[in-house]
Parts: structure tokens; C-alpha cells; sequence
């Protein structure tokens, strides 16, 4: 045990120094024999990348030798992670896993692997990722840590559930869910009540499993710091209402990790205060996410995360870039609900009013002020095979976007992780007529 | 009339090309099945226009096979297929185009221009394909199957979720002895109602209809009784998105 946390304490450290040194030689092994390709489409990389992926990277590392040494949970993007906090665990998020293994491509593979344990192919993508991943015995982050705890919010989705009772029955792990009523307008009390109920539940579940007591005080804390990273989150994405936009709604799905992953951190605060004061600077000095930003669209959904270069790249050729996304806003969209003078009560406020705990009505308004507020005259929504929490009603709000505000909508049908859903040359087709369209 | 422009349309079935004069009049035509190899089947049509015309005019193409064509516009065919019916009609409304690989529904504003569109997703199922494919395994030539479906006292219901599918159940009809007057007539109704589904949000406007499919008068009608009113095939029908890759060639 000893052993074990002074492993976990050093990758804290020791890892960031070897993370720098691969990242050098990752470069120095590019640029040799590199050739002069075409010019570039997009504005320069963000200097902060480079701090982003240390960050993240560092996360997974000290995950490796996290089991063991502290308490881990593996929690669901929606659940109030801030109550694990203070009983020292460490986090892990298998939707965000997911999403790399996404980018990378490795799905097909992972999934096939689940689709042979028996897991449908209609089952959401990440799920499949993550099964894949854990009979595979194979991560691109070298080692995932093993849960004592699983800790499943259903304000996502319901399919959370049965892949946390899964992942429950394969490691023999305590499962709390958190059961969110689905909100139309603004939650009943009673309802508030009732998932603050739970989380108190959680946290005696919590508390047993890490063997520590609750400290409120540290709650408390914990949630100003949470409050203040989803504000500051809000902050960099609102500097994409500038014209040209200094980033890209793309980009904003790549820098989703901290606010995802370390919410409730100094370090995810600092990160989103030096990301905003770089692109307040790339403001002042004129400079976009892409080159030649003629047109600004809306993204709805997920992204796909295995085609953001295909797409941003088609759509930056004609000067379309996506300005926001109801997805990265999501994570902005909490910091008004949180309040440390009462943390449970609040976090119980907090999750119900996620975008896809809440109904249609309130979609539409978020879009719709998204549009307005970003300058957005377009729209694409992307119909995700794999959550269709998400993609039920697009048809609708495609429909109202389109009276309602005179947008041109593209609804677009594609799958957040599985790149088996996505025709490309089909989908490219769409997205280039609807370009077209804008003349 | 002089020759303006050229304008290819390389489908996934056919390849079809025109010679048009400023108001988007055909003046020469090619229609081909399609070939794989792209850039010399294009090539080759394209200076059989010339030659044909004695001009060489800037030209327009569409198509999947777009990309591999030299000319000087190169759009995708529901902006195109919108600027050809336009042309055609002077009116707005919306275009249903039935081609071999994909359907689309174009809604086409007061000035030709694309104000939304549909396509069918990842699916044989509502397009050419599907009743070229079905009709093959019936041996019922394509040319004939209008007359087929003229035949019929009733449509027997073929379902549409699948052109694989379907095939099967088909072939299990013909097995069980139900006559093919009546197939003939269901697989049109199935293929109706599914590009009906994706045109009915849309079906305020008058409604026009081109592609190979609308040269199958069975097919019209199933598609007009589908959608409760009449549909207006377009003239040249399967030239449309070739006329429009023409007509923004000149600009």
C-alpha cells in the first residue's frame, strides 16, 4: 500500500518530466525529413495544447498506479464528482477513455471484440469502447485503474446503467446510481429532494468505500473551485463570439478533458484562466480559429470524434467553421446551479439540469441562443446513432431553427465513436451541398 | 443557338452529359452507363460534345464521379438537380430526384436556390436501386415494369425497411404463388412510400420529380398516390442535375 501510493505520487511528478521528454521526441522524429505540405487552412495551434495534453496525459498516468494506493471510482460525465473529491479518489471517466480511443480510431476493433462477447452493435459506442477495452485488456493509456467504486448518474442516458451494472458484475464493485427525474422547465422540490436523498446515500456508500470521512468544509471548497472552472469554461467559450472566432468549436471538443475529468481542481481552473487569456490575446490581435472565416455554424450532439479533422478540414476549405456546439456548453451551463453554502442540495440542482435531463423546450432555447449569441448563421446537427437521448427531437428542432430563426440546418447522421456508422464520401456529399446552399 | 456550356452529371448508374445554349436548352446529349474508370469515360463524352457541337465551352460537373472530371465548376448535384429544375420549371417547388444510388428531396425557393434537402441515408432501400434490383431477380425487365404494375388489380405489400430483405420476401411470394402483376405493383408502392417519408415534411410545394426512376410511369403514380397529389415529371428527367452543372458553368 505504501508502495503503492508513493508510485502513484511520483508519476504526479516524476511522469510530467517523461511526458515532456516523449512529447520532444514525438516532434523532433516529425520534423525530420518533413516536407512543405499544403498551407494551412486553420490558424496557428493553441499554445496551450501542449499544457492540455500534459495535463490529461498526467491524469492517466498517475491513473496506472492509482489502484491500490488511493480509492478509485470510475464515474458517468453527469454525476457530481465533486462529493468523491474530498474522500480523496481518484477519478476515472471511461466516456472520456472513450473518446480517445475514438480519436484514435481504435474502436472498430475494441468493439468487435464486445460484439463477440454478446454486446449488440446498437449499444452506444462508448460502452462498446469500453467493454473492448477491458476484454482486450488494452488502453492507449497503457493501464487503466481498477474501481472499487462505480458511481452511474442517469441524467445522460439510461444505457449508463446497464454498462455500469456490467462493469459492476465484472469487478465486483459497489454500483450507485444516482436516478435523476427527467425535468420539463424547472424541477419539482420534490424531485430536488429526491436525488438529494440519494446523494446523501452516496456518500455513506462514498465514505465506507474510501474508509475516510466526509469533510464538508472541503466539500464546500471543492465546490467553488468546481463553480469557478465551469465559469471560466463558459469564459473560453464565449470568446468564440469575436469574428473571427479565435478557436474552433472542434477545438473546444479537445479541450473538454479538464472540465470533464479534473472538475473541482486548481490545476483545471488554472489551465481554463490561462486558456482564456490566450484567447482573449488571439482576439485582440484578429486571429481565427480557421483563416478565412466566412460562415459560422452550430454543432448539436456529440461530436465524431474519429472524423473532426475530415470535417473540420472539408468544412474550413469553404470557410465554415463551427463558432459553438450545445455539447461543450453543456459543461459551462452548471456553474450558475452550484452553491457551497449547500453542496449536496445544490449538486442535486446541478445534475437534473443537464441538457438531456431536461426537455425539448429547453433544447430549443439553448440552441436557439446559441445561434444568436455566436452569430451563427447555420446549423448541423448531428443525429448520433449512439445517443439518442440526444438525437430524439433533431427533426423538430431542426424544423424550428429553420422558421423561427432563418438558419440553414443539416442534420447529419453519424455516430460519436464508431467510425462503421459514418459514409464518408455520402456524409461529405451532405455537408458540402448544405455549404453550397450559403451562396 | 450556340453552344454555351457543358454539364456532366456522373451518377453511380448512369452518366449523362449536355450541351446547352445560354437559356439551358439541350442542344447535344450523352447518356451512358457508367463506367468505373471516370476521368476517360468523362473525357471521352466530353469530346464527343465538342466535336458533335464545334465548340469548346467551359464546363460544369456533378455527380459522385465530380471530383475526377476536369472542368471549370464542380458542385454537388442537389445544387445542381435545384438550378436544372429551375430552369425547367421557372417556378419553386420541390424536386424529388430518384436516382440508382440515393434519392433526394430538394426544396427549391422562389429564385432557385436550395432552401433544404433530404437524402436517403446509408440505404439502398429508397432508391433506383432497390426496384432494379428486385425486378432483376423477377426477370421482369425494367423497360416493362410500369405495364406490370398497370396490370395489377391491387398492390401486395412488399416491405421497404430493406432492398435484401425484400428480395427475399419476394422471392418467398413467388414461391407461394401470388402473381407477379401484383409484386410488380407492391415494390412501387414500397419504394413510394419511402421516398414519400422523406418528401412529406416538405409537400406544401408543387411537386416535381426527375432521375432515372421518373422515366417509369408506375413509379409517378405510386409516388403521386403516396403523397395524395399530382407530380410533375420533369422533362428530360434524367439530364436535370447535368443542365444545372451546365447553367453554373457559365457563370
Amino acid at each position: 500500500m505504501i508502495l503503492r501510493r508513493l508510485q502513484y505520487e511520483m508519476a504526479g511528478h516524476a511522469g510530467l518530466a517523461l511526458i515532456r521528454f516523449q512529447d520532444w521526441q514525438k516532434a523532433r522524429s516529425r520534423n525530420k525529413g518533413k516536407g512543405k505540405g499544403k498551407p494551412s487552412l486553420f490558424g496557428p495551434p493553441l499554445e496551450c495544447l501542449g499544457k492540455l495534453k500534459e495535463m490529461m496525459s498526467l491524469h492517466y498516468l498517475q491513473g496506472r498506479y492509482a489502484d491500490g494506493a488511493v480509492p478509485v471510482a470510475w464515474v458517468t460525465s453527469g454525476f457530481p464528482v465533486e462529493i468523491l473529491r474530498p474522500l480523496g479518489f481518484h477519478t476515472l471517466y471511461p466516456e472520456n477513455h472513450a473518446a480517445m480511443c475514438g480519436a484514435l480510431r481504435l474502436v472498430p476493433q475494441l468493439s468487435d471484440s464486445a460484439e463477440q462477447e454478446g454486446y449488440s452493435r446498437d449499444l452506444c459506442s462508448y460502452a462498446r469502447t469500453d467493454f473492448g477495452c477491458g476484454l482486450l485488456h488494452t488502453t492507449p493509456v497503457g493501464r487503466l485503474p481498477k474501481p472499487d467504486l462505480l458511481a452511474c448518474s442517469n441524467n445522460i442516458c439510461q444505457t449508463v446503467l446497464y454498462w455500469y451494472k456490467a462493469l459492476a458484475a465484472h469487478y465486483n464493485v459497489p454500483l450507485v446510481l444516482i436516478d435523476t427525474p427527467f425535468v420539463y422547465g424547472e424541477a419539482k422540490p420534490h424531485h430536488v429532494q429526491y436525488v438529494r436523498t440519494q446523494l446523501e446515500e452516496l456518500v455513506s456508500v462514498a465514505e465506507r468505500v474510501s474508509g475516510r470521512r466526509m469533510n464538508y468544509d472541503e466539500l464546500s471548497a471543492i465546490m467553488v473551485r468546481s463553480r469557478e472552472g465551469s465559469r471560466l469554461w463558459g469564459e473560453c467559450l464565449a470568446k468564440a463570439k469575436a469574428k473571427p472566432a479565435p478557436w474552433t468549436g472542434i477545438d473546444g471538443f479537445f479541450h473538454m478533458g479538464p472540465i470533464v475529468a479534473l472538475r473541482g481542481s486548481e490545476e483545471c481552473n488554472a489551465y481554463y484562466r490561462m486558456l482564456r487569456d490566450e484567447l482573449q490575446d488571439r482576439v485582440n490581435r484578429g486571429i481565427g480559429g480557421i483563416l478565412n472565416e466566412k460562415h459560422r455554424l452550430l454543432w448539436d450532439n456529440l461530436p465524431m470524434w474519429f472524423a473532426t479533422r475530415e470535417i473540420s478540414t472539408l468544412l474550413a476549405e469553404r470557410g465554415f467553421s463551427f463558432a459553438c456546439t450545445s455539447y461543450t456548453n453543456a459543461w459551462a451551463e452548471a456553474a450558475g446551479k452550484i452553491s457551497p453554502a449547500d453542496p449536496i442540495g445544490s449538486a442535486a440542482h446541478a445534475c437534473m439540469h443537464i441538457i438531456l435531463n431536461q426537455d425539448l423546450c429547453n433544447r430549443l432555447g439553448i440552441l436557439t441562443r446559441l445561434a444568436r449569441d455566436y452569430s451563427c448563421d447555420g446549423a448541423v446537427l448531428h443525429s448520433d446513432r449512439s445517443c439518442k437521448p440526444y438525437s430524439v427531437g433533431q427533426i423538430d428542432l431542426k424544423e424550428r431553427l429553420t422558421k423561427e430563426m432563418g438558419l440553414k440546418v443539416l442534420l447529419l447522421e453519424s455516430d460519436h465513436n464508431d467510425p462503421r456508422s459514418w459514409a464518408s464520401e455520402p456524409g461529405a456529399n451532405r455537408l458540402s451541398a448544405f455549404m453550397e446552399s450559403f451562396a | 443557338m450556340s453552344v454555351v456550356a457543358l454539364g456532366i452529371d456522373v451518377g453511380s448508374t448512369t452518366c449523362k452529359a449536355v450541351a446547352v445554349d445560354g437559356q439551358g436548352c439541350i442542344l447535344a446529349r450523352r447518356l451512358e452507363p457508367a463506367n468505373p474508370r471516370i476521368e476517360q469515360q468523362a473525357e471521352r463524352i466530353l469530346q464527343e460534345l465538342r466535336a458533335e457541337t464545334g465548340s469548346a465551352p467551359p464546363v460544369g460537373a456533378t455527380g459522385y464521379g465530380r471530383k475526377r472530371v476536369a472542368a471549370s465548376r464542380v458542385l454537388t448535384e442537389i445544387t445542381c438537380h435545384a438550378r436544372g429544375a429551375f430552369a425547367l420549371t421557372h417556378r419553386p417547388g420541390v424536386l424529388v430526384d430518384i436516382g440508382g444510388q440515393d434519392t433526394k428531396v430538394i426544396q427549391i425557393g422562389g429564385n432557385g436556390e436550395v432552401l433544404d434537402f433530404t437524402m436517403n441515408d446509408k440505404c439502398a432501400a429508397g432508391t433506383g436501386r432497390f426496384l432494379e434490383t428486385i425486378l432483376a431477380r423477377l426477370a421482369v425487365p425494367l423497360s416493362e415494369a410500369a405495364e406490370y404494375a398497370s396490370r395489377a388489380s391491387h398492390p401486395i405489400l412488399v416491405s421497404s425497411t430493406c432492398t435484401v430483405f425484400a428480395e427475399s420476401e419476394v422471392i418467398s411470394m413467388v414461391a407461394a404463388g401470388e402473381p407477379l402483376e401484383g409484386i410488380v405493383k407492391g415494390l412501387h408502392t414500397a419504394l413510394a412510400s419511402r421516398v414519400s417519408s422523406l418528401t412529406r415534411a416538405r409537400a406544401g410545394g408543387e411537386i416535381f420529380m426527375s432521375g432515372g426512376v421518373a422515366l417509369n410511369a408506375a413509379m409517378v403514380v405510386a409516388l403521386s398516390e403516396s403523397l395524395g397529389k399530382p407530380v410533375l415529371v420533369m422533362p428530360d428527367a434524367q439530364f436535370v442535375g447535368a443542365i444545372g452543372a451546365a447553367l453554373y458553368a457559365m457563370a
